[in-house]
């Protein structure tokens, strides 16, 4: 049986689509309106407001907390301050990635860790004597993602905002409700995530929705953020990558360097799952890269012009895997991409093999122009295709 | 004195292109621009405090898609929006609205002809089949029939070619675009009078003819051509206002080494025996170029800059006779509140999309009757849009600004323009729109009326023409703005015309500055 969010009430009365999508086993709206293009834009352009609740979420807590989550986690959680919070992968003992999501240090001895996959049993399985009790609060604890560069304007109205840098977190009330609030979001804009008891969500999301009104906010839906989120650049579990558990054959998996987050693996650390199989990797280099990639206009523009028709471009982000060539080789594929209303550009993410991941690389992806399958020249480019100041400053 | 490769006269959205392609091909350019911000007619302003204005031109559609690419526009921060929706208000409380769903606009249409609702579909397809053949008309230097230079007889054997293509039925419709009143082209589609009117508003717009006047049909057309992410007739606004457009040009430009010098006002382009030398700015500074181009219309540049004096006999006299008639005018409002329709109470998406006031074909011809004779519409065709509603950051929170495009309003309005007169225009538009939306005028906070008289003297289009030259046939195309000087160059040497009076025309297209460049740079159009 399919659960519904504790803003269901809300987001059900206004997805005028009736268009759905399963995420985690609840329902959550594709679109409200019948296009999701103004709701994309609202990202982009005033505020967007979206329901997060399916996100699996664990609370870690106990003397030994920090310690469970940097043996489980690549990035470096001991050294994490209070009220910051990483996005990091974790990795299986191969080294490759089981999951990404984020850690938020609450407290000195107080996390909480989101996941797109269960994570409860692979926690419990690294405890090993640790110290540190971990709490499935998945149903317990709401969450609102309020993305768009006027989303702080809309909390500034309902309570006090403490100042709150990229990846920062903050315990605060709105309205009365108590929240706590991270800078955090997965459009690559500014924007911030609210965290809640599941009790308090209905009110809390009225609160919202009235104050926004001002501020051209609107309820957005998962093909908006699909758009928005491959733009940002940012990956998605079982589209982009298959989670090393769910993996069948070897080649199927991926490690963090194949995902590009190199950035996100902290070599120095004394011991965390993965460890030695990253460290051999890093010293040869990974044989994969994850990279943008921008399909030209001039082309495409051409293949459709040789059948009498004006450019086709998709309408909504498409998440499948297309074969990328590098003259007569496939050089990789891509795993999900579309048009961006905003630059205007089509664009892509994908994998591909490393001597042809250089930002740059001409090569070609492949296209079905009216039931034929063509080439449409294509460039590697530097990610996150979108990236304004606001984001972080 | 200062010398570049290039000076440029006239800092709007076209002048800014020519400035780009230019400096991308590596020439020195200078754009010198009379007022103390570039933009031209493209400007956004805060008229009243918290309050942002696209004062003049308002929408994105026209804009042409490779000049968005080739210069990386979003990358210099345009944002377009989409406009969804376009709404006719009707007298007695009923209304047309046109959605973007399909089906939503289809039940709607079919709620006022059954019959329309079906056309409307191949209308699309139609429209869709002449702008794709029209569009690789808009990117090519016009060749003139007449001429016999290689170069002109190439491009009209290509011309050639891609007509002869063109299947007998295509070339029909098209013929029949190109001579028919909007009015006489719309009633072999459709039925309902308000389905026809606000059609055939399109094909009014900045033009002194009204929906009957044959040659309407293809200024229909033309804004059909405009072309958002690969869907024509798509129509957007630029996040911020029009001022935007501009200011992502300019951005582009300065990055690709264009120097841009405002509040600069060039006195004469300075010409000696037959020759474009430079420019000298009022005030006697004198800039020495090897070409200057000139983003102002045909009147200004040649009658004002350069002079009658020096130039061929025939030429000055067609440049004479270049009708410009504006015929438009533009009402800005500051608004405390959203406005209520009558047919529409509240808020709704409706607001997000386009309010049009021509409720018959009927309408629009009695607005047309009015300014044939000099006077101020009284009951005037209106385009409002609100763009607080898609940017909230033009306005205060909570409050909102409306954009209302007016016709006619003739330039050569009995009596002159004054101050008085236009505040009586703006007392028509504010008494129109309240016949269906009673609150509009206790919602109205501020209130800019901006006259074809005003455009002139603000922005410098001659008599208010928003397409710096009407958009009709006969001064289209190889005729633009005159005969055997169509592509862009003049019979000064080293003078070029970058401006919309050249081929194609207006609209925030930008095509005529990136063509004009790319002719300078003497590359194949």
């Amino acid at each position: 049986m399919l659960k519904t969010t504790p803003f269901h009430e809300r987001t059900g009365a206004l997805c005028a689509s009736q268009a759905w999508r399963r995420w985690a086993g609840y329902i959550v709206a594709s679109s409200y309106e019948l296009s999701h293009e103004r709701e994309y834009h609202c990202i982009r352009a005033a505020a967007a407001l979206f329901d997060v609740s399916p996100l699996y979420k664990y609370l870690v807590r106990g003397r030994d907390a920090a310690r469970l989550l940097d043996r489980v986690v690549t990035r470096d959680v001991l050294r994490a301050q209070v009220g910051q919070v990483l996005y990091t992968p974790w990795c299986d003992a191969a080294g490759k990635v089981m999951d990404d999501g984020t850690v938020a240090r609450l407290d000195e001895t107080l996390f909480r860790m989101t996941c797109a996959e269960p994570g409860l049993r692979w926690l419990e399985a690294n405890r090993l004597g640790l110290e540190a009790e971990i709490e499935d609060v998945s149903e317990s604890i709401a969450a609102l993602s309020l993305q768009g560069p006027l989303s702080l304007s809309i909390l500034k109205s309902l309570g006090e905002i403490p100042p709150l840098k990229y990846f920062r977190i903050a315990r605060t009330s709105l309205r009365g409700i108590p929240v706590e609030i991270s800078r955090t979001g997965y459009t690559g804009d500014l924007g911030f995530e609210i965290w809640l008891p599941s009790r308090d969500a209905i009110p809390l999301w009225d609160f919202i929705m009235e104050a926004g009104k001002n501020y051209g906010l609107q309820a957005a839906g998962m093909l908006a953020l699909d758009v928005a989120r491959i733009e940002a650049g940012l990956m998605l579990i079982d589209v982009d990558y298959v989670p090393a558990k769910k993996a069948l054959i070897e080649s199927q998996t991926s490690s963090p360097y194949e995902l590009d987050l190199a950035w996100a693996v902290n070599l120095e650390k004394a011991q965390f799952v993965g460890k030695q199989a990253l460290a051999a990797e890093h010293a040869r280099g990974p044989q994969w890269q994850f990279v943008g990639i921008e399909i030209g206009w001039a082309g495409l523009e051409r293949l459709y012009a040789e059948v009498g028709l004006a450019t086709r471009l998709p309408q909504t982000a498409w998440r499948m895997s297309v074969p990328i060539y590098a003259g007569g080789e496939q050089a990789g594929y891509a795993t999900s991409g579309g048009w961006s209303p905003l630059l205007k550009k089509y664009i892509a993410l994908a994998h591909l093999r490393s001597q042809w991941a250089q930002p740059g690389t001409e090569l070609d992806i492949e296209i079905t122009v009216e039931h034929r399958r063509k080439r449409a020249a294509a460039r590697v480019v530097k990610k996150p295709f979108f990236d304004p100041e606001r984001k972080k400053g | 004195m200062t010398s570049h490769d290039i000076v440029i006269v006239g800092g709007g959205h076209n002048g800014l292109v020519c400035a780009a392609y230019l400096a991308r091909a590596g020439k020195r350019v200078l754009v010198l621009e009379r007022r103390e911000r570039v933009g031209g007619a493209a400007m956004s302003e805060e008229v009243f405090p918290g309050f942002r204005f696209s004062v003049f031109s308002y929408v994105v559609s026209l804009l042409r898609p490779e000049i968005i690419r080739e210069l990386e526009l979003p990358r210099h921060g345009l944002h377009i929006l989409p406009l969804e929706s376009t709404l006719t208000p009707l007298p007695g409380g009923d209304y047309l609205a046109q959605w973007n769903d399909h089906d939503q606009n289809r039940r709607e249409l079919a709620r006022h002809s059954p019959r329309d609702a079906e056309a409307y579909d191949e209308f699309g397809v139609e429209l869709h089949q002449m702008a794709r053949l029209i569009k690789p008309i808009l990117g090519i230097a016009p060749p003139d029939p007449a001429s016999l230079r290689p170069r002109e007889l190439l491009d009209l054997a290509r011309l050639a070619r891609m007509f002869r293509s063109i299947d007998k039925k295509k070339f029909n419709t098209l013929w029949r675009l190109l001579t028919l009143s909007s009015a006489d082209y719309l009633d072999s589609w459709f039925e309902s009078e308000a389905l026809k009117a606000t059609k055939a508003a399109s094909g009014i717009i900045g033009t002194m003819l009204g929906p009957r006047s044959p040659g309407t049909a293809y200024v229909l057309l033309h804004h059909y051509m405009g072309e958002l992410d690969g869907v024509f007739r798509a129509w957007g606004f630029a996040k911020g206002g029009n001022g935007s457009v501009s200011a992502a040009i300019a951005s582009a430009a300065r990055a690709l080494g264009a120097e841009i010098r405002t509040s600069a006002p060039v006195e004469r382009i300075w010409v000696e025996s037959g020759r474009a030398k430079g420019v000298v700015l009022e005030g006697g500074e004198e800039i020495r170029a090897e070409s200057v181009v000139s983003g102002a219309d045909p009147r200004r540049t040649f009658l004002g800059l350069v002079g009658e004096k020096n130039l061929p006999g025939d030429f000055a006299e067609s440049i004479k006779r270049f009708k410009f008639r504006g015929s438009s005018a533009k009402v800005n409002l500051a608004l405390g509140e959203l406005p209520s329709f009558t047919c529409m109470p509240g808020r709704g998406p409706h607001l997000r999309g386009a309010v049009s006031i021509s409720p018959s074909v009927a309408y629009l011809e009695q607005a047309y009757d009015d300014a044939k004779y000099g006077q101020i519409s009284r009951r005037p065709y209106m385009d409002i849009v609100i763009p607080s509603m898609l940017d909230p950051a033009m306005a205060p929170p909570g409050k909102h600004v409306m954009s209302i495009f007016v016709q006619y309003a003739p330039y050569r309005v009995n009596g002159g323009w004054t101050d008085a007169r236009r505040e009586a225009l703006g007392d028509a538009v504010i008494d129109t729109l309240a016949e269906y939306a009673p609150n509009i005028k206790s919602a109205v906070l501020h209130r800019q009326v901006v006259t074809p008289a005003d455009i002139e003297r603000v922005v410098g289009l001659t008599e208010g023409n928003i397409f710096q030259g009407e958009l009709s046939l006969q001064q289209m195309f190889f005729l633009r703005p005159a005969p055997a000087w169509s592509r862009y160059r003049t019979p000064i040497e080293g003078l070029w015309q970058c401006g919309s009076g050249t081929h194609p025309g207006g609209g925030v297209m930008g095509a005529s500055g990136r063509n004009a460049a790319l002719a300078l740079l003497g590359e194949r159009l």
